[in-house]
């Protein structure tokens, strides 16, 4: 029987080196008359190891990393394929402790098995979750989900079950699901390591979607950076479909659920909600005024959900193991997991699913393990370009959406950003500026204009040009796109911003 | 008993359907607006209309008016956000109100001085913008357009044409003309369109009537903007 390897197919992994690994690997078993299978697996998330090649044997499956080509023949020598030792062993994957110490519910395959594999996905707990979904009424899927407290992983953290049941209850002949896959957020890869990983986990939340609000269409808006994941998720989408997961009468329910993944055009405020409807239209990418909110009127004017692909991808668990087991990891009103992204000046940048409620100094230092430099950490940045600069002194704040709120910060899509002691604030607020001018959509008045104006006002102040004047001006204008801003894009800016101006003041003082 | 609001204090009534601004109008309550015009589907961009409902700042031209609403509308928190959104206007094109036909005539210089507003705050933009003057009675005169929509939705809901667009993102975005060569000229924009007489400053303007009514005699030299456009959308409202 030939030995399985495992060589990501993941697109921060390739980036690494993955895909000449992969061959360096097939050519030197080849070479040597060895009958070996290559799969093409998601990442387990540990980037400072990719490309972490693994093995399959009796006792599990032993990781090696970060494997360079020029390590394959090395490899072979000392046995890998048996799980040899080499100064590259990491042992058994599942003790590393990196993983070992986190709690993968939404993440649980990847890493695990062939990301396009029907066969794959249902032999390790697929569709289990939408066979019971075709079991129960359409109310009863919604009440699992409500019952979850899942709250939208996007960022806004709206209770997912609210905005089905809104969806379920809207009488329409034709409902949307849209997965928003727009993942623009600095720092974030949790959504593209889920499509590149474990698509079918998404395909089935969203089909669970479908089936439980009575939509037939459902669109999967990627952004256009992602040309890894369009590829996996389309071979995923054609395997589903031969699959009878996909379609009409599926699985002979008589439901019918299509799936098809459109393209996003680059602009950054299509991730926002309004103004992904509008471009998957085929408009401009504007952002509209709710009400109507897109549950009573979305896509082509009719009732659709739309949920990031986290969101989605949380629902086979839960209604494989119940809104109740869901429930019970989490604290407060944060129930689950969020699947953390950790990046920047990190030793160890990667993926981190963990239930809600540790801090974030748990997850920089004992996960992170401090900077990359060695230098302390200064500042993070939570929640994406939109997110608040968190000081020293705020590191040990739950990972909570309310106690993130409390101090003026956001958990938003779960990315932390690490900056040690050589970052200047002041230059960090002038980019998020910077961010909001080039990516407004510039529909209203606040973010459109105040951004721009903010840009200039930060760029004196980095300068240290009367700084009396300027920084009043600047509280000002922050003030203006808080109050005015017609979404989170003007409206969220003033957080990175006034947060580096108020945690970090010595950044933006006189020298 | 009709369903209320209260706006300030006062009770509104007001119908299914409606949204703050609309109610607002009937009853005779000013807010403050530049790109909302009731005869047009709501477009929600200036955000001059921001008021708070319960708390939450919202625009009065695109929220609906629901029962339960305690809004504020005229507090010093929401007519300085008014203000600076004004002046962030100014500062965007290039108003330079002494030598504009459009003076007094104008709902962009009327709500500034209807807010108070006496200097422009923020930096000027001094961007470089184009005058087309390619049409025989009508022109464009890109320095003053704040990006209303007023004309697009005018070409579009009323001529039943389509005219006028905006085309760009962010701080790039531009007032564009459909027609092959992007003049107005190549248009078929009439000069008596609706679209060419909706403009609220002086971006888009007739020919040869600029000065037919002497400075002096104009629409806000002897009114402030709260009763012209309750007068006049008020008496919109009741067609």
């Amino acid at each position: 029987m030939s030995i399985t390897v495992y060589v990501p197919c993941d697109s921060s992994a390739v980036s690494l080196g993955a895909n000449r690994v992969a061959d360096a690997i097939a050519q030197e078993a080849q070479k040597r008359g060895i009958e070996i299978n290559v799969v093409r697996n998601g990442s387990r998330g540990m980037y400072w190891l990719e490309p972490m090649v693994e093995v399959a044997t009796d006792k599990g499956r032993v990781a090696y990393g970060a494997v360079k080509t020029s390590d394959v023949a090395s490899l072979f020598d000392a046995d890998f394929l048996n799980g040899g030792v080499h100064a590259l062993n990491l042992g058994l994957t599942e003790e590393i402790p990196y993983l070992k110490k986190q709690q993968r519910l939404t993440f649980a395959r990847v890493g695990i098995t062939d990301p396009v594999s029907v066969e794959d996905y249902v032999a390790h707990d697929g569709y289990r979750g939408l066979k019971n979904a075709l079991s129960y009424s359409q109310a009863d899927i919604v009440k699992h989900v409500t019952d979850s407290g899942l709250r939208g992983r996007g960022g806004a953290a709206f209770p997912t079950g609210i905005k089905w049941n809104t969806v379920l209850n809207t009488p329409s002949e034709q409902k949307y699901i849209i997965c928003n896959a727009d993942e623009g957020d600095s720092g974030t890869f949790s959504d593209r390591m889920i499509m590149e990983g474990d698509p079918l986990v998404l395909i089935e939340g969203m089909t669970i979607a479908g089936i439980a609000v009575g939509a037939t269409q459902g669109y999967i808006y990627l952004r256009i950076e992602y040309p890894h994941a369009l590829e996996i998720l389309n071979a995923a989408i054609a395997n589903a479909y031969a699959a009878n997961y996909l379609g009409e009468n599926i699985q002979g329910s008589s439901k019918t659920f299509h799936l098809e993944v459109r393209q996003g055009a680059g602009a950054y405020v299509c991730g926002e909600e309004t103004a992904l409807m509008e471009s998957l239209e085929g408009k401009r990418g504007l952002v509209r005024f709710k009400p109507p909110l897109p549950a009573i009127s979305g896509l082509f004017g009719k009732p659709t959900v739309v949920n990031n692909v986290i969101s989605l991808a949380s629902v086979p668990v839960i209604l494989d193991k119940g809104g109740e087991f869901y429930r019970d990891f989490g604290m407060g009103r944060s129930r689950g997991t969020l699947p953390l992204q950790l990046a920047g000046n990190l030793k160890h940048a990667g993926l981190v699913e963990l239930a809600f409620g540790a801090t974030l100094r748990e997850v920089l230092y004992d996960f992170g393990g401090g900077s990359a430099t060695g230098k302390p950490i200064r500042a993070v940045q939570v929640g994406g370009p939109l997110g608040s600069y968190l000081p020293e002194s705020q590191f040990d704040t739950p990972l909570d959406y309310e106690a993130f709120a409390a101090i003026w910060a956001v958990l938003g899509h779960g990315g932390i950003v690490a900056f040690d002691e050589t970052v200047d604030l002041a230059q960090m607020a002038k980019y998020s500026m910077e961010f909001c001018v080039e990516e407004s959509c510039g529909k209203c008045t606040p973010c459109r204009i105040g951004s721009t104006r903010g840009y200039e006002v930060m760029d004196e102040i980095v300068a240290k040009r009367d700084l009396d004047k300027n920084i009043p001006l600047l509280r000002s204008l922050c003030d203006t796109m808080l109050n005015g801003s017609l979404c989170a894009m003007g409206g969220m800016t003033p957080y990175p911003v006034l947060s580096a101006l108020n945690h970090f003041p010595e950044d933006f003082q006189g020298r | 008993m009709s369903k209320t609001i209260v706006i300030d204090g006062k009770v509104i009534p007001f119908e299914d359907g409606q949204t703050i601004i609309q109610a607002a109008t009937a009853a005779g309550v000013y807010i403050p607006h530049l790109c909302h015009n009731p005869k047009f589907t709501p477009h929600g961009s200036c955000k001059l209309c921001t008021v708070k409902v319960n708390g939450r700042n919202c625009s009065a031209c695109t929220f609906p008016a629901a029962k339960g609403q305690t809004i504020t509308n005229i507090t010093k928190e929401l007519n300085d956000d008014r203000e600076k959104i004004t002046q962030m206007l100014f500062v965007e094109g290039n108003h330079f109100c002494p030598s504009c036909e459009k003076t007094g005539n104008c709902n962009l210089q009327a709500v500034a001085y209807h807010l108070g507003m006496t200097d422009n705050h923020f930096p000027h933009f001094f961007e470089n913008r184009e005058v087309d003057a390619s049409h025989p009675d009508v022109m464009i005169d890109h320095n003053r357009c704040i990006f209303c929509t007023l004309c697009v939705r005018a070409s579009q809901q009323e001529d039943g044409k389509n005219v006028f667009a905006i085309s760009g993102r962010g701080i790039e975005k531009r007032l564009v003309v459909n027609s092959p060569s992007g003049l107005l000229k190549d248009s078929d924009l009439d000069v008596n369109d609706c679209a060419a007489h909706i403009c609220p400053t002086g971006a888009i303007l007739i020919k040869r009537t600029g000065y037919k009514v002497p400075i002096g005699q104009r629409i806000f030299d002897h009114a402030h903007i709260d009763t012209v456009a309750l007068a006049a959308e008020g008496a919109s409202h009741d067609e």
